[in-house]
């Protein structure tokens, strides 16, 4: 804690809101396979004042993008405050200081520390990959920076350390089952401040890890933003029920995106995809209504991949709008 | 043991390029096991090899020898006389063989005929699985006899990511999850406790990133003479 930061770990507004013990809505920008700045401020503008924080995602899926502090930036410029995600696939200890030292002279204020996709499912397969630290060891780095003002290697930062509000993921629905709430402890005890999790289409099963976080006290070391995914169509849900590795997607939800298109023409493409994202959307709203009376959840992280324009309707139809101002 | 697995015939054509009279060299140790490079194979490529330059129209003279190991040079010292005869050598040692061949007979070229591929074993018959990075630093004392440095495809030290599910890895359904394989080891002999304690940053200067490695033992060092 400093003066600079007013007892905050870090000022951020994310911070701010989650301490006064608000209920939380943070999404994601992915940035664009192109120098093209107009695309963050695009997906800036649509989440400004609907969002408390904005995840910028690294790399995702292994594919090349604009960088995440850069496109950081562009969103902060759009008075949207970004969530810089950084991955340990990429760069190794030196590389991920120096970036958090660059991010935080920028005005980025948190960071979401994540192990990484594998190379393997991007468009560089060929790469090499990094994972110098994984995400556990990445979380402890950022904290001794912040809190003991100090670099991995143990030597001092002269000067103004960068102060994280940090973040990481945790995959409920990854195996073996039983280790994950115990991975979350491992987070906790490296100095995890808030854990955003994998996307939510198996309610029970999210239910019973909450359940184990809860009765080991977790959820009052850390505030656990419950991840939320919006269908875009019935091969959406599918794609995503048998290919997507540690998603687990119950069938009704395939069922109801599948009924959702019930009547409408195949050559109709334009109703289909309408009829589908109301559903899609209704399904998010329902959810969150859901998952906000677990015990231990402090908030949602909407998922919207590259479907920026269904937050709005999914924060507002769950009744979280206006955004508190702190 | 080391494994490997030989070059295309159409690369190490490639790479024979003009060469007239070829040694193709077996080793007798791991790529003998692992069906690789040992006298059996050596002897398989070297009739491919005369048998596919004849057929392209510049007939190869290919001769072939198995020495014992080629990583020794008590081993392939005794080739020294017979390498006068050969505009290349084509070994089918390990990268260790091919280097020491090079190394030890410095006037002629020894090409490689294999891709070393990894320190592994037979999982069963036909089928090899990598155990070892030879990292510098074994960690198998405390992650349950199960290298996650060599069988996690993200070399994670304090458990498994995300992608774990069903036992096996992200990347790839024939590769089990080494995370999953330790859990439960840990579960089975009742020391989960074991791996929630935070394992520090892996101290990578052991392994390759250090540089080239070396090790000397003096006790072990021959006196030199006077």
């Amino acid at each position: 804690m400093s003066e600079q930061t007013n007892g905050y770990k870090s000022g951020s507004n994310l911070e701010k809101l989650l301490r006064a013990g608000h209920f939380v809505v943070t999404a994601e920008i992915g940035p664009p396979q192109s120098a093209d700045p107009e695309v963050i401020r695009r997906k800036a503008r649509l989440l400004k004042g609907v969002v408390d924080a904005t995840n910028i995602t690294d790399n995702q899926t292994a594919i090349v993008r604009m960088s995440s502090i850069a496109s950081a930036v562009l969103a902060m410029q759009e008075g949207v405050e970004p969530i810089v995600q950084m991955t340990c696939r990429d760069r190794n200890r030196l590389a991920m200081q120096s970036d958090l030292l660059g991010a935080y002279a920028l005005g980025a204020r948190n960071l979401l520390c994540l192990t990484g996709d594998h190379q393997s499912f991007g468009n560089h397969p060929t790469a090499k990959n990094v994972h110098d630290l994984d995400s556990i060891q990445f979380i402890r780095m950022v904290r001794d920076m912040r809190d003991e003002g100090r670099f991995q290697c143990g030597d001092e930062i002269k000067g103004v350390r960068p102060r994280f509000f940090i973040g990481a993921a945790e995959n409920p629905f990854g195996d073996p089952f039983d280790f994950r709430p115990y991975r979350l402890m491992k987070k906790v005890a490296a100095g995890v401040d808030f854990i955003q999790t994998q996307i939510i289409l198996d309610i029970p099963r999210f239910r019973e890890f909450m359940k184990r976080v809860v009765d080991m006290g977790l959820h009052e070391k850390v505030y656990i933003l419950a991840g939320i995914g919006p269908l875009k169509s019935a091969g959406a849900a599918r794609y995503m029920r048998d290919k997507v590795p540690g998603m687990r997607v119950r069938d009704e939800y395939v069922e109801r995106m599948e009924a959702a298109v019930a009547g409408i023409p195949k050559e109709d493409k334009k109703a289909r995809k309408e009829a589908w994202e109301r559903e899609g959307i209704r399904i998010a709203i329902e959810q969150i209504q859901e998952i906000r009376e677990i015990p231990g959840v402090a908030g949602v992280h909407i998922m919207a991949i590259e479907w920026e324009e269904a937050v709005r309707p999914i924060v507002e139809g769950a009744g979280l709008l206006p955004r508190p101002q702190v | 043991m080391i494994v490997g697995e030989q070059k295309p015939l159409e690369e190490i054509m490639n790479l024979l390029g003009d060469a007239r009279r070829v040694l193709v060299a077996g080793c007798g140790t791991c790529v003998t096991v692992c069906f690789a490079g040992g006298e059996k194979e050596a002897a398989i490529l070297a009739s491919a090899l005369r048998m596919k330059s004849k057929l392209e129209g510049h007939p190869m003279e290919v001769d072939e020898v198995t020495v014992q190991r080629q990583c020794e040079w008590e081993y392939i010292d005794p080739l020294a006389d017979r390498l006068k005869d050969y505009d290349v050598v084509l070994s089918l040692a390990c990268g260790i063989g091919v280097q020491a061949m090079n190394e030890r007979f410095p006037d002629v070229i020894t090409l490689p005929g294999l891709n070393t591929t990894f320190l592994g074993l037979p999982e069963e018959h036909g089928i090899w699985e990598e155990r070892c990075q030879a990292c510098g630093d074994c960690i198998l004392g405390i992650t349950f006899g199960i290298c996650p440095i060599a069988r996690c495809s993200k070399q994670l030290l304090n458990g498994p990511c995300g992608g774990s599910q069903n036992g096996v890895c992200e990347v790839n359904p024939d590769i089990p999850c080494a995370w999953q394989l330790i859990w439960e080891r840990a579960m089975k002999f009742g020391q989960v406790e074991r791996l929630l304690e935070i394992q520090p940053p892996k101290n990578w200067s052991r392994s390759r990133d250090g540089g080239p490695r070396k090790i000397v033992r003096e006790d072990l060092r021959l006196p030199e003479e006077e």
